[in-house]
């Protein structure tokens, strides 16, 4: 259906002449049913749903004059899903795999702009294929030009496993030989595995680059100061934005399995964890979880208590900093700091637009506000409307069992 | 700790505005992070030219020599290197992670831990321990956050810019110290033949780029506020159901630790 408004002036005609004969069909038609009818034990039963007419904006009026106008429905469109080209590689005569890195189980910016390159490289007849180690929480694969999907789960592939995910690559390797493998040059994960795989190959990598067209791939070389030209290699690992993500195709992605056994070896790290670090000694700019207060929270003990029981680094608006309660260095927004956290839990914070500005490279934004019309729950992937204070002391306790909850599993 | 043979691997710089020969900044934490290691007797290990003024850099931190495989410029660093740590009997071997001259690719460390078969830790912030052959180490991620490893030695470790700041350099003992030089066998670097290296082209800003077909969505796409949409709000619940709502999302984004 599309959006262009058809008018029915027969319609609007009959509507307007209450002496029409058409004129009580043609408005209890138009409004789904009739306004009255005589009941099984005599009453008039009234639809109070068919009285008035829906205007042009959407909106429900009713004349009381009697001189009922319109009588069109509402006019309102199914908003039409543009249904992209499916793509379908059913022989491919090459591949090129992709290791993403997956931060958080999705698909990054840079995984995309990664994909992006890849279908550049691919053409029409060579497919992509992803290679996603363990869970993952991505639904957008087609989307994002994935033709192929190569998961390897096992125990080994939790945690940190540089060495067996290396194993597994070259596993992938003598079973797909790809043209080329892209992984992101990213401290993520993907710079060191991708580097690893390399001497692991014995290919030698382009690193860096931001560029590969026509078989050339660009990078930058030494400090940032040159740049390296030369043939694109096997092994390329590429920076953000080195090329368009894929916006304009969908893509099959058929899953594929690995033939062959991977080889094990025994790891020579192990990981032992996550260490507890002190969220207030992380930059700002760099936290991947922000507690941010405003001008909506009172109790700034009980803010504080919150990050500590959050394990979450502080931030503040404009506001609170201007009011004292919070240093400078902790504004967030466009005369503060610009912040990338993953995770942005705004308490009283009604989003101004320099605020809003600041927190553009989030991921995700939680927002505790009173008012719930206000700029920051738009932007917000969940908000919860009501007192900060109440919120936050509720989500101190709830901390509180998770953590005794996690102690008593480890004991 | 105390009987850790360490050995860093050093490099020279570049200045990143005026392109002038310095001490390399990772590099120089590398050193700074096996001078609190091993004090004194921390080995520097060069490839490249003895005659070099800004090795006398890592020098004035504290150490009386270093040791310098004599090579030209453009040749391959890395035989020469694998051959010398396989006899050196070193127990960790400190490298930047980057250099930052020449290529730059910040494959060294990952292509000598594959000749000399030796585990590699990206990243070193700090070792904690050493016990029975074994280091306890911590490893820097990214966003300021550490993780625990135990590996076992020895072990090639690369430093990042999460590493301690490298101390200063000191004017009387770069004078002072030794450079060793040691001539070796050659190797050309077989890249430089088939790539080319220019000034750093800045790179273009990524356009927003908007594929609409009517007007109307045009106007749409340029008047629209930069919004989530579509986020769940949750009105006139108690302060637990908000919380736990929150407490799910925290939890399922991997955030609380």
């Amino acid at each position: 259906m599309s959006d262009l408004i058809r008018r029915d002036p027969r319609a609007e005609w009959i509507a307007r002449n209450r002496l029409h004969p058409l004129h009580a069909a043609m408005l209890s038609a138009s409004q789904g049913g009739e306004a009255s009818w005589m009941g099984p034990n005599g009453l008039v039963r009234k639809n109070p749903h068919a009285v008035g007419f829906i205007g042009p904006n959407g909106i429900k009026r009713i004349d009381r004059s009697g001189a009922q106008q319109g009588g069109a429905s509402k006019r309102s469109s199914a908003s039409e899903v543009v249904q992209l080209p499916l793509r379908v590689i059913e022989q491919p005569a090459f591949s090129i795999c992709v290791v993403p890195d997956m931060l958080g189980g999705r698909l990054s910016s840079h995984d995309k702009d990664l994909l992006g390159l890849a279908n550049k490289l691919a053409g029409s007849d060579g497919a992509v294929v992803l290679v996603v180690f363990g869970e993952h929480k991505e639904n957008a694969f087609d989307c994002n030009g994935v033709d192929r999907l190569l998961r390897i789960e096992g125990e080994a592939f939790e945690g940190y496993a540089p060495e067996a995910r290396v194993l597994a690559l070259s596993a992938v390797e003598s079973q797909l030989a790809p043209r080329h493998w892209l992984l992101p040059d990213s401290r993520n994960g993907g710079g060191e595995l991708g580097r690893r795989l390399a001497a692991k190959l014995g290919e030698r990598p382009a690193t860096r680059v931001w560029q590969v067209a026509d078989g050339i791939a660009s990078g930058r070389a030494g400090a940032g100061r040159e740049d390296l030209i030369r043939q694109a290699p096997r092994l390329i690992l590429a920076a953000a934005e080195c090329a368009e993500p894929v916006s304009d195709t969908r893509h099959e992605v058929r899953p594929l399995a690995l033939q062959e056994n991977i080889a094990h070896s025994l790891a020579r790290i192990q990981d032992l964890g996550a260490v507890a670090v002190d969220p207030a000694q992380i930059p700002m700019a760099e936290a991947e979880f922000i507690l941010s207060g405003g001008n909506g929270v009172r109790d700034w003990t009980l803010f504080h208590q919150a990050a500590v029981a959050l394990g979450a680094t502080e931030g503040a608006s404009r506001v609170a900093v201007d009011d004292g309660f919070m240093s400078r260095e902790r504004q967030v927004g466009a005369s503060g700091t610009w912040v990338t956290a993953r995770v942005y839990l705004a308490v009283g914070i009604s989003g101004a637009i320099q605020h809003l500005q600041g927190i553009g490279a989030c991921d995700k934004v939680i927002a505790i506000n009173l008012d719930p019309t206000c700029d920051m729950i738009k932007r917000a992937d969940l908000s919860v409307i009501g007192e900060s204070a109440a919120i936050l002391q509720a989500l101190i306790e709830r901390m509180a069992a998770y953590r005794q909850g996690a102690a008593r599993d480890a004991a | 700790m105390t009987e850790l043979n360490i050995i860093t691997l050093v490099s020279i710089g570049a200045h990143p505005s005026s392109g002038r020969a310095r001490r390399a900044e990772q590099d120089a934490r590398a050193v700074e992070l096996g001078l609190r290691l091993a004090g004194e007797r921390l080995q520097l290990l060069h490839a490249g030219d003895p005659q070099e003024e800004a090795l006398r850099a890592y020098l004035g931190m504290g150490l009386n020599q270093l040791k310098v495989l004599e090579q030209a410029p453009g040749g391959d660093a890395l035989p020469a290197l694998a051959d010398y740590l396989s006899d050196a009997g070193a127990q960790l071997v400190l490298t930047g992670s980057q250099a930052e001259t020449g290529e730059g690719s910040g494959m060294l460390p990952f292509l000598l831990a594959e000749k000399l078969g030796w585990p590699l830790v990206v990243g070193l912030a700090a070792v904690e321990k050493v016990e029975n052959g074994v280091a306890q180490v911590l490893q820097a991620l990214p966003r300021g956050q550490r993780r625990r490893l135990k590996v076992r030695l020895p072990f090639l470790a690369s430093v990042d810019n999460a590493a301690p700041t490298a101390r200063q350099s000191a004017f009387g003992p770069a004078r002072r110290g030794r450079i060793e030089a040691e001539a070796i066998e050659p190797v050309a670097d077989a890249l430089l033949a088939e790539a080319q290296l220019q000034p750093a082209r800045p790179r273009p800003k990524r356009l927003k780029v908007i594929k609409a077909k009517t007007g109307a969505e045009r106007m749409k796409a340029a008047t629209a506020k930069a919004a989530g949409g579509g986020g769940q709000v949750l009105k006139d619940a108690s302060p637990q159901a908000g919380a736990e709502a929150i407490f799910k999302l925290l939890l399922d984004e991997g955030v609380l630790r």
